[in-house]
Parts: C-alpha cells; structure tokens; sequence
C-alpha cells in the first residue's frame, strides 16, 4: 500500500479568499478587506506623522491605492503587509511634504549611537501601570516615541506596537532584516531611557 | 560574555531568536551584574507597556466616519 503523504497543512489566510473576490469586483469583500485593517493603518500612520489629520488623509488614501493596485497584489506577502508597506509610504511622503527643507526616509537619523547606550540603571518599581492612570500612561508614551527618529518610530511601531514579524517588518519598510533588527534594538534602548525619566523607582526623599 | 555582548544579544533574546546556550549565558551575566539585569528587566517593560496602551485610540466615531470615508474614496469614480 503505498504511503499516503501526509497533506501539506498549508494555512491558506483567509484574506486571500477576500482578495480574489475583491479583484472580481465583489466590493463586499473589499469591505471586510477596509474593516480589517482600517483601525492598524490608521495607527501606522498616526504613528509615523504623528498628526490625526494627516492619519486620516493617508488612511483613506492608502486603501484606495490599494483598490486600484489590487490588480498587481501578487500575494507573495501577506495582503496586510503589503497594505501597510503603502501606508508606510503615503506617511513618510507626507512628512516630506511638511518638513520641505528637510528629506525624510527611513534612513535619516539612523547613524547615531545617541541614546542608545543605557545610562539609566533604576529599576522601575512600581510597575508604570501602577504609576500612572491609562490616560496618563499613554501621554507619557505618546510624547515619549515622538521623540525618536522616524525611522526608529516607524521599525519599533511595526514590530512591537503592531506585532509584525522581522521579515514582515523589512518588506513593509523595504529594509533588510539585519537593518530591521539593528533599528529595533535601538529604538528599544532609547525608549526605555527616555521612559525611566518617568518610571525610575524614586529615591527616598526624593519628590515624585 | 560581557555587557557589551549583551546589549547585542538584547532584541534577539526578547524575540526568542537566542539558542539555549546563549540564554544560559545571558542568564548568567545577569546574576552578577546589577546594570545589565536592570537594562534587560526595563527594556522589557518598555515593550509591554507600549504592548499593552492603545496611545492613538480610535474612537467608534472617528472609525465610522474613516470607514466611510474610505468607501467613498474607492467606489466614488467608477
């Protein structure tokens, strides 16, 4: 009896259904496609341009980018992938657009060590949560990431904030994985010193 | 290993993309200095706090009026 091959469990995600039922022209599916990603492209962006008006315009803009290039998704990646890579883009072609003397990429910024080396070495006790309320919490993380380069930002969002993988991150930014990894690394140390200003345990008799 | 190993190891060991001995060494710098084991414990904090607040909500408005903006945009020109 010949050996039965044991079926190649390959998940087919169920985007890709969608997708080749959008590019029949099923708008209903391209519906759910805008429902599934609308809020995440909507946070890229806000985290890239750090404006919620400009978020909007590169949201909207970016799916219809996608409607109308729905034709060239090859599905080598994933379509969310794909779908975030544009808004990447639109976010940092409208960061030109306001900084007109300066050019912003995904490499400006990147060749500094500053910050990146700890020098902070207070445990953080209690933990943030039990610092601070949510609303304050996320102020505080707001302002904190705005600091940092966009190229740093932009790695450290994708990764830790919207929880794509190394390899999904590189495709979306167009960078290799080693320059990936080398970009998180930092924006990770840099973050956490700028964050122990307000997390570090406070010495006795020190003021909050 | 030393602290400067460490630091380079740092993204790969919250990824989980270290092999077993290399955590082994990790684990070991950090039971003897003090720097490196709070670098390590505030770097993962870092990444959980930021995991766990949503800092740009998107409040049911301002979803309904992105979703039909969005629409609007794609199926206007046909």
């Amino acid at each position: 009896m010949p050996a039965i091959q044991s079926p190649v469990t390959e998940e087919v995600h169920p985007d890709v259904a969608l997708v080749a039922r959008a590019k029949e022209g099923d708008t209903a599916a391209f519906e759910q496609l805008v429902r599934q990603y609308e809020r995440q492209i909507f946070r890229v962006a806000q985290h890239i341009t750090q404006n919620r008006e400009d978020a909007e315009d590169i949201t909207q803009d970016a799916f219809l980018k996608a409607y109308e290039k729905l034709d060239q998704f090859q599905g080598n990646s994933k379509f969310s992938t794909w779908l975030v890579r544009i808004a990447v883009n639109e976010s940092l072609m409208r960061l030109r657009k306001r900084k007109t003397s300066k050019t912003v990429s995904m490499d400006e910024d990147v060749q500094t060590e500053e910050g990146s080396i700890p020098r902070d070495f207070a445990e953080w006790r209690p933990n943030p949560e039990q610092q601070y309320n949510q609303a304050e919490l996320a102020d505080i993380l707001r302002k904190t990431i705005q600091g940092l380069p966009p190229g740093f930002r932009t790695v450290f969002t994708l990764r830790d904030v919207e929880n794509l993988s190394t390899e999904e991150t590189a495709e979306a930014l167009g960078l290799s994985v080693p320059a990936v990894k080398s970009r998180l690394l930092r924006a990770r140390l840099q973050l956490r010193e700028r964050l122990s200003r307000y997390f570090r345990q406070k010495q006795e008799g020190q003021p909050a | 290993m030393n602290c400067t190993d460490l630091l380079s190891h740092l993204s790969d060991y919250f990824d989980d993309q270290l092999t077993v001995e290399l955590r082994e060494e990790i684990s070991e710098h950090t039971s003897g200095c003090q720097h490196c084991r709070v670098v390590l414990n505030t770097t993962h904090q870092t990444i959980e706090v930021y995991k766990g607040t949503e800092i740009y909500e998107v409040s049911p408005g301002l979803r309904e009026r992105l979703h039909s903006a969005i629409m609007a945009k794609c199926f206007a020109k046909k």
